[in-house]
């Protein structure tokens, strides 16, 4: 059997969703973020596969990886830290404390 | 090139001086920091006289005479809010960690030049990021107050998410095109938009939406806006706005400009008809002045968008005068809010009943303002709209003519809210909860230069025509 393009690019498209699926319905934010997290995710397997089967004569979409995964990162650390921040004052890091402000 | 290694040096001096310097002369850093800069945005239009177009980084990079005009006009904006927020960050609370705030914000705005100038999806994301995260970090800056982590929280999830979203629609350009250049992009997408194709320009402008808080992206805005400490909002409402703005259209003229016609101008013309009346019908309902100055910056970022879907010369000129104008109209509004909130923390639009009786010099600032931003001739305000309109109107289909008509209304709605501020300030004959009294000279200093462009940049036409000039040269459309 040969793994072509779709094999990978299915998996790819399933994360986003339940990245997506998991921003919309998670109530935790730390689960919010892990799903935000699979989101770049399914991003970074995109662009390397593109370049693996489409152009395997360069390395953009390589490279692009790269500095998605370290940009990801970035996010995380700053994420979870302002999280821990709002924890220590509402003692919880669930959403549905987060209705001070509305409308 | 010279206005980032400019910027470089300005951030690295203002970090040097932050960290080396005894105790004593840190009270100093605001004045320091806020000097610097003036000198920086001095040399920044000295820069415009000598510069020409340059490339870096294998044409990564690119600037030319309009890039360094827009990257001016913010730099005036940034030395607002930095003269503006003098005060606040010598407060007791915020001073321990002042330094933090002026060079998060310097690594915020070099971040949006590398936005503005980037020709490759790479550099464009790490500006892009270098101008999101950074602000997260200045939105949860307010420690004790737990709105402001709250803004914070519902900002860095909803800014994570955007570029996420943003970054799957490039792997769909990648897909299609084998490259991350702006000008090899459009070559090899050629002329028939592809299923795939459509979908990824959906993804970029829904990315590029959560910046810009166009409107079924927008449910962040009101929340930080709010929690945010407010020279951190004056900051987000305008220097992040334009400069997105302008990236925006960069992208679309110059990536995605062959299906203009075909993809993108009905996704464009809904978002902007949904932006500018939602934006509207919210700010009719707010209490709060913060509040209600984020769903007025909503709708007028509808009007900037005007700017992007006219796709002319004409378009970008009055895009760029938008900005400028916009810049020195709202913060005059958030230059009164500031002074207000930082002596009494009164920040209700009930609280300023009668507050002309009280405070006649700040109510006339807040009045300029407004009628600024509802667009009243005399002032600085009703040439943008006009311009905008006009160059809209260049594009010459009749669906445009509809889409300005339906925007010119909405100015008629705009004109109730913005005009409910000064009626609560010179009509309501409420006893004022704010007594009278004198704003820091920071403050003065900042809300004077608002409000002389306000007065000024309408009558006086050498901006607009410079903008114009300079824009009919350009190559920022050379793609059309």
């Amino acid at each position: 059997m040969e793994i072509t393009m779709l094999y990978y690019l299915i998996p790819s498209l399933v994360m986003f969703c339940c990245g997506v699926y998991g921003f919309i319905t998670r109530r935790n934010m730390i689960a919010i973020l892990i799903s935000i997290e699979l989101m770049l995710n399914a991003v970074d397997l995109n662009f390397v596969v593109f370049n693996r089967f489409l152009f395997p004569g360069q390395m953009e979409g390589m490279f692009f990886t790269l500095f998605a995964i370290a940009i990801a990162a970035a996010e995380t650390a700053l994420a979870i830290a302002i999280i821990i921040n709002l924890f220590r004052v509402a003692k919880d890091v669930d959403v549905k404390d987060l209705s001070k402000m509305k409308f | 090139m010279k206005q980032e290694i400019g910027l470089l040096v300005v951030f690295l001096l203002v970090f040097l001086y932050d960290t080396f310097m005894p105790k004593k002369a840190l009270n100093a850093t605001a004045g320091f920091t806020c000097g610097l800069f003036a000198i920086f945005t001095l040399m920044g239009f000295g820069a415009l006289m000598l510069d020409s177009d340059v490339t870096a980084f294998a044409g990564m990079y690119q600037t030319s005479a309009i890039i360094t005009t827009i990257k001016n006009i913010l730099n005036v904006g940034v030395l607002i809010v930095l003269v503006q927020s003098c005060r606040w960050a010598n407060s007791d609370f915020t001073s321990v960690r002042r330094g933090e705030f002026y060079e998060l914000l310097l690594v915020t705005l070099f971040g949006i030049y590398l936005m503005i100038s980037a020709r490759h999806f790479l550099l464009f994301i790490i500006g892009l990021e270098a101008a999101s995260l950074p602000l997260a970090a200045m939105v949860a800056f307010d420690k004790k107050h737990y709105e402001s982590h709250e803004a914070a929280v519902k900002y860095i999830l909803t800014a994570v998410f955007s570029s996420a979203v943003f970054m799957m629609g490039l792997s769909f350009v990648y897909a299609l095109s084998g490259s991350l250049y702006f000008a090899d992009i459009y070559v090899a997408l050629g002329s028939q938009p592809s299923v795939m194709l459509v979908v990824a320009i959906a993804f970029v402008i829904a990315g590029m939406g959560f910046k810009l808080s166009l409107v079924p992206f927008h449910l962040w805005t009101a929340d930080v806006y709010q929690g945010a400490p407010t020279s951190v909002t004056s900051y987000l409402s305008v220097i992040s706005k334009g400069s997105a703005a302008f990236a925006f259209l960069v992208i679309m003229a110059q990536v995605f400009g062959t299906f203009y016609s075909q993809v993108w101008e009905w996704m464009l013309y809904a978002v902007i008809i949904l932006t500018i009346t939602v934006g509207n019908l919210f700010a009719i309902r707010q209490l709060n002045m913060k509040r209600f100055l984020a769903f007025s910056s909503i709708s007028q970022a509808g009007y900037i968008m005007l700017g992007v879907i006219a796709m002319n010369q004409t378009g970008v000129a009055s895009l760029m005068y938008y900005i400028l104008v916009y810049i020195f109209s709202n913060l005059a509004a958030f230059g009164v809010i500031q002074a207000i909130e930082n002596k009494t923390g009164y920040v209700k639009m009930d609280d300023y009943n009668g507050l002309y009786k009280t405070n006649p010099r700040l109510s006339v600032t807040m009045m300029l303002a407004m009628f600024s931003l509802a667009g009243i001739p005399p002032f600085a305000g009703f040439f943008s709209k006009f311009f905008i309109f006009t160059g809209a109107i260049q594009q010459g289909s009749v669906a445009i003519y509809v889409l300005v008509l339906i925007a010119l209304i909405n100015t008629i709605v705009s004109l109730y809210y913005y005009l409910l501020v000064v009626k609560a300030m010179f009509i309501n004959p409420d006893e004022c909860k704010i007594p009278t009294f004198a704003s820091a000279w920071t403050e003065r200093l900042g809300m004077w230069v608002c409000v002389a462009g306000i007065i000024l940049l309408g009558i006086v036409s050498c901006f607009y025509n410079t903008l114009l000039e300079m824009s009919l040269q350009s190559s920022i459309l050379a793609s059309l």
